[in-house]
């Protein structure tokens, strides 16, 4: 497959000092987002962390059955459909999650009784998807227009066996680490909106991991903003 | 991405006999071994004519795909068994799988490359659309799809629609169908060559690149380093001025090998809201009444005060001959009664049910 490939060609800059062991060199890898590129949904998104993609839609507000409609706010449904096979239980626990930080951003008070659907297509996996995939998402839902107050991203850290950090894992990092954490953020006093961990970590880990994506995720909201000033600038 | 998305096999069916058509021309390895080979195809956007589209990405696919290379070695192994089976040969093979890094992974041998073309008629034949959008397919009469390769075989022809077609207009499609599909081809070649030529030269390949550069709605920002040169100090910040977290201490009851139980249970508060909520309303009143065990109740109004509670207890004049409510020993709540002698025996209970006969409107 292509990401054994991949990972020697895009080399991180992991310099760890000998004295700690965080390394300060962490890095987030290429990325790059493009907005509007299907025709049918309300608002797209592609989002590519280094080789993992994530292909978003969103359609809403729009028209909701009457089972699942709620008297005063919007109902969020989130769709995550895997590269390869049917969806399974993996996945309706990342579209929960994914749900569970939509609806903590979203004003669905201002479209009572109407849904909001979110798709990803899960493009390529190589490391840090679901992350990848809060990304998409928020730039998707940018795109749609759909209110929300604040921005959110993900960030994913890894911990390996002698307890240093990585930022935004590739896969093998990711089958490698002791640890893996992923935290949605949002962009207005950076708190977090959900974490979903795996693996064994003291509590002095999780905070440094935490501080760490906080950092991390100023470098993700200026990109954001950048490509939205790029698209919305007037030159 | 389709609305709805689409799983093959349901909405996907006329895409069948397409890629059947497609993968049957594949080359079989005989006697060592038969390969599964499994194509995942994912809609993204419906703009009409899925089934071009789809083709064209499923044989791309296969004309791109590589599979790991492996060798067999064959061994004949002669078991001499006493009684009627005198000899037993057995030809054991080995089959030999071997990793990209050891060999590289060979593609399938793909004999042509059949590809869809959707014809849409309206006006019962009187107009033809080749490629129909969305729009064009909802209004649309019929639909022939005709799958073709670029040496002008045929390999699939699907009419649907009830469309009936003259015998020169099916002609007439497959010329412009050859017409097209040998232009796609042509599409297609090339795009597979330049892949190759980008892998072998080691440039940048695969989705990442397929993002424009000059959109402008596209995006991209080189590998950014983060500094976390501070994170354990914040960590540590963070932890000394938290409050160290509550002890929490469980203490579990074995009551039989497999059966536990942790902690107590809150205990029924129904009494409580009915309570709180009797005091707004005189009339019509509360249906609770407690009864530990079935308890008969003759006609009558009864008052009667159980319990621990001194709130006082109101009438109803409701007719209800029976009533059957069970409460908690423990803690017995008023009894509202609504008719009748409430005859109260104590007995214990585990689970304490209450079923209200008579629904209040606040409730």
């Amino acid at each position: 497959m292509e990401e054994e490939m991949h990972t020697d060609a895009k080399i991180r800059a992991e310099t760890g000092t000998g004295s700690s062991s965080r390394g300060p060199g962490c890095s987030l890898r290429h990325f790059a987002c493009e907005q509007n590129l299907l025709s049918r949904p309300d608002g797209s998104a592609s989002f590519l962390q280094g080789d993992t993609s994530v292909l978003a839609g969103v359609y809403g507000p729009a028209e909701v059955k009457v089972s699942k409609e709620i008297f005063n706010k919007a109902t969020l449904e989130v769709i995550l459909r895997p590269k390869i096979g049917l969806p399974g239980v993996a996945e309706k626990s990342r579209e929960r999650l994914i749900r569970n930080t939509c609806e903590a951003v979203v004003l669905g008070t201002l479209h009572p009784r109407t849904s909001i659907t979110v798709v990803l297509q899960v493009v390529s996996d190589a490391g840090s998807l679901l992350a990848c995939c809060l990304n998409a998402a928020c730039m998707a839902l940018v795109d749609a227009g759909v209110p929300m107050r604040a921005l959110f991203c993900g960030v994913t850290c890894a911990l390996d066996s002698d307890g240093t950090l990585v930022l935004d894992p590739t896969s093998k990092q990711e089958k490698e680490a002791r640890a893996v954490l992923t935290f949605a953020l949002d962009n207005v006093e950076r708190k977090l909106l959900m974490s979903s961990t795996k693996g064994l970590f003291s509590d002095a880990e999780l905070q440094q991991c935490l501080a760490a994506a906080q950092a991390a995720s100023q470098h993700v909201f200026r990109f954001y903003r950048e490509s939205l000033q790029r698209r919305y600038s007037k030159s | 991405m389709a609305d709805k998305p689409m799983i093959i096999g349901t909405s996907g069916s006329h895409l069948e006999p397409i890629t059947d058509a497609a993968l049957w021309n594949l080359e079989k390895q005989e006697l060592e071994g038969v390969w599964q080979i499994r194509v995942d195809l994912h809609l993204l956007n419906h703009d009409g004519n899925i089934i071009d589209a789809a083709s064209i990405a499923a044989i791309v696919a296969l004309c791109h795909f590589r599979r790991p290379d492996v060798s067999v070695q064959g061994d004949e192994v002669t078991l001499n068994m006493s009684g009627q089976i005198k000899q037993v040969i057995i030809n054991i093979k080995e089959v030999i799988w071997y990793t990209p890094e050891e060999r590289d992974p060979v593609p399938l041998s793909i004999h042509h490359m059949p590809i869809c073309v959707s014809f849409a008629f309206f006006q019962q034949g009187t107009y033809l659309l080749v490629d129909p959008n969305e729009r064009e397919e909802r209004v649309m009469d019929g639909l022939l799809v005709i799958a073709m390769n670029k040496h002008r075989e045929i390999c699939t022809i699907q009419s649907s629609g009830g469309i009936m077609l003259l015998k020169d207009q099916v002609l007439r499609c497959s010329k412009i169908a050859g017409v097209k599909v040998a232009e796609i081809t042509e599409l297609i070649q090339k795009a597979l060559e330049n892949d190759r030529k980008v892998r072998k030269e080691g440039g940048k390949f695969g989705f990442a690149e397929s993002i424009a550069n000059q959109r402008i709605t596209a995006f991209k920002m080189e590998k950014a380093s983060i500094d976390t040169s501070d994170v354990e100090e914040k960590a540590e910040e963070i932890i000394a001025e938290a409050e160290p977290p509550s002890e929490v201490v469980s203490k579990p009851v074995l009551w039989t090998p497999g059966t536990a139980q942790i902690g107590e249970g809150v205990e029924n508060s129904w009494g409580d809201l009915e309570d709180s909520e009797k005091e707004d309303d005189d009339e019509g009143g509360s249906d609770e009444a407690i009864i530990l065990d079935s308890i008969k109740m003759d006609t009558g109004i009864e008052v009667s005060d159980i319990g621990s509670q001194d709130a006082p207890i109101i009438l109803s004049d409701s007719e209800e001959e029976e009533m059957i409510i069970l409460e908690p020993d423990k803690n017995p709540k008023k009894i509202r009664t609504q008719t009748t002698s409430v005859k109260q025996e104590k007995a214990p209970n585990k689970k304490p049910v209450k079923r209200r006969k008579k629904k209040r409107a606040a409730n």
